[in-house]
């Protein structure tokens, strides 16, 4: 009795996105492939790229979601919280400690490991006591948030300037994003690590629903919040070190990725939510990558772009005062 | 059951409450009366789990809350606490819906559909159920908020001033399901409550707060006097009778 429209509604949107995406994926593999050999190559690059984008849009748009749940705001992300400023700290440092030898000779398996263990740990640290308490302050939570960005970003800068020049080059290329420089290597541990973090997000749904109704209420029917907030908080991270890692950072995609899915669906189940939100994201990653690479003629940079039509997004959240 | 003993509780350097002991009786309906900032709230979170106790010893109906899990404790009590504001976009048959989430976890049954539009039925919503809870009053939001922990179906209730928002006839019939509930389903029910006469018609126990302490308790016939109200809230209260019960006159 409750839900067969809104279930067949959901029903129709899905098919939608599945559709849409397939066509995405087509016409990213199949247009303009040349004859002969050069075909297989061809082929092969694109699948491997494909691979990049979307493991970063799944990424991208679980984390943002779960992220926002657990903020209980529509406008944080994890990006405008610090979390891959932080990344780009640890990078910076690893590169001061180590050398760029040093730093190229660490077997990428291994470093992206490291890197996502820390992130994790140092996450829950600095994110963990702040929205663990209810973040009923969502002005200080932002503010902190913000604050503590500011700080891992100017601390990377900092000891930029200390790095002889070709080790800041090694920092400087992975702290813009572009596919132009998708590591091909990271790509089976990305996704090996993309497919348990959001299996495990997938199968926390319900909890995940629960937590979204504030801590209060969340405590008072039986969640365990500190557990789950410190679990979620986790998978964010891994999240979020995984299209870092692969592309550098995005600060404003996940947020019109996540404002786009809740006005998709208009659903509070995030057994819905999180895939629509990874399919919404790698659709507008493969469309807009698309269009750069084979109308514009790599004329600019899709982050660029991202950005641009992400910071209109957040203008636009605003002004019509979604924010609450 | 409800035990509280030796509870204190200090929010920085402040204490808000001073080595509580007391209980609330099983199958009858308790107000807490007191001032603003007397610590009602507080004690009610902290029987409630929603804060955490930092010394002495809470029991509801023998399960120690420090030992007890807490999801077993959401199937033994529900409590509304008095922030009602939800990130989400909800629609109010959605948040009545989770009342049933430590029923079920997750995978809801025919009984708890049924549950859930009785709850819609009982507190008037059905109305009201697939509209968003941004899009109609705050007395109705907070009334869809009570049907959610009406939904939870426990023996016991904790609600944190839930007449807030309500108009008269909205109060009545909520104050009137409560008490029906005690009267006919054996259930428990504590309430925060600021109109006193609320109290004085429907409470079987009161308990009144003063700066973090019980100053006095017991049926509302004992409570209720002069003497005891005008110390309470420092205001001089008249205490007349009305059919049988205590009536409040504070318009002085």
């Amino acid at each position: 009795m409750q839900g067969r429209p809104v279930d067949k509604r959901l029903r129709l949107i899905f098919a939608g996105l599945g559709l849409v995406l397939m066509v995405a994926i087509a016409v990213w593999m199949l247009q303009g492939l040349p004859e002969g050999r050069a075909r297989s190559f061809v082929l092969g690059l694109r699948a491997e790229r494909l691979a990049g984008l979307l493991l970063v849009g799944v990424t991208t748009g679980v984390a943002t979601v779960m992220f926002q749940t657990l903020a209980g705001n529509r406008v944080l992300t994890p990006q405008i919280m610090g979390f891959d400023s932080l990344y780009i700290l640890l990078q910076t440092i690893l590169v001061a400690g180590l050398g760029i030898t040093g730093f190229a000779s660490i077997p990428t398996w291994s470093k992206f490991l490291l890197d996502t263990a820390v992130m994790i740990a140092l996450g829950c640290i600095l994110f963990g006591s702040l929205l663990g308490r209810g973040s009923r302050d969502i002005a200080r939570t932002i503010l902190t948030g913000v604050i503590l960005g500011v700080m891992f970003r100017s601390l990377s800068a900092f000891i930029g300037r200390v790095l002889d020049p070709n080790e800041f080059a090694v920092v400087q290329q992975s702290s813009f994003a572009s596919f132009g420089h998708l590591d091909a290597a990271l790509l089976p541990v990305a996704a090996i690590l993309t497919a348990a973090a959001v299996g495990l997000a997938l199968s926390m749904a319900g909890q995940l629903d629960v937590l979204g109704l504030g801590r209060d209420r969340a405590v008072a029917l039986g969640l365990r919040h500190r557990r789950v907030v410190f679990v979620t908080l986790g998978l964010v991270a891994v999240l979020v070190a995984v299209p870092t890692a692969l592309i550098g950072p995005v600060t404003f995609f996940g947020l019109i990725v996540a404002g786009l899915t809740h006005g998709i669906l208009r659903n509070p189940r995030h057994a819905m939510l999180l895939p629509a939100a990874g399919m919404i994201a790698a659709i507008m990653l493969i469309a807009g990558q698309l269009v750069f690479e084979r109308l514009l003629g790599q004329a600019s940079f899709l982050s660029v772009v991202i950005e641009f039509a992400g910071g209109l997004f957040f203008l636009y959240l605003l002004l019509k005062g979604r924010i609450r | 059951m409800i035990r509280i003993e030796d509870v204190s509780h200090s929010i920085g350097p402040a204490r808000i409450l001073h080595d509580i002991r007391t209980g609330f009786p099983k199958g009858r309906l308790t107000a807490l009366i007191g001032p603003n900032g007397a610590g009602k709230s507080t004690l009610v979170r902290l029987v409630g789990r929603l804060e955490n106790l930092q010394s002495g010893r809470i029991s509801v109906d023998g399960h120690d809350l420090a030992l007890t899990q807490t999801l077993e404790l959401a199937r033994v009590m529900a409590i509304l606490g008095q922030d009602t504001a939800i990130a989400s976009r909800l629609r109010v048959r959605e948040l009545v819906a989770f009342g049933r989430w430590p029923h079920h976890n997750g995978r809801p049954r025919a009984d708890d559909h049924a549950r859930v539009e009785t709850a819609l039925e009982n507190f008037a919503l059905t109305q009201l159920a697939d509209r968003f809870l941004d899009e109609i009053s705050g007395g109705q939001a907070q009334r869809a908020h009570i049907a959610m922990c009406f939904a939870q179906d426990t023996p016991w209730l904790l609600l944190d001033e839930p007449l807030n928002n309500l108009d008269m006839s909205h109060s009545r019939a909520l104050m009137q399901r409560v008490s029906d509930l005690v009267r006919r389903q054996g259930r428990s029910v504590v309430m925060v409550v600021h109109e006193i006469n609320y109290a004085a018609a429907w409470a079987d126990h009161i308990i009144a707060m003063k700066d973090g302490r019980i100053m006095a308790e017991g049926d509302p016939d004992t409570v209720l006097n002069q003497r005891t109200l005008s110390e309470l809230y420092d205001a001089d209260v008249q205490v007349s009778r009305h059919q049988d019960r205590p009536l409040v006159l504070h318009h002085a």
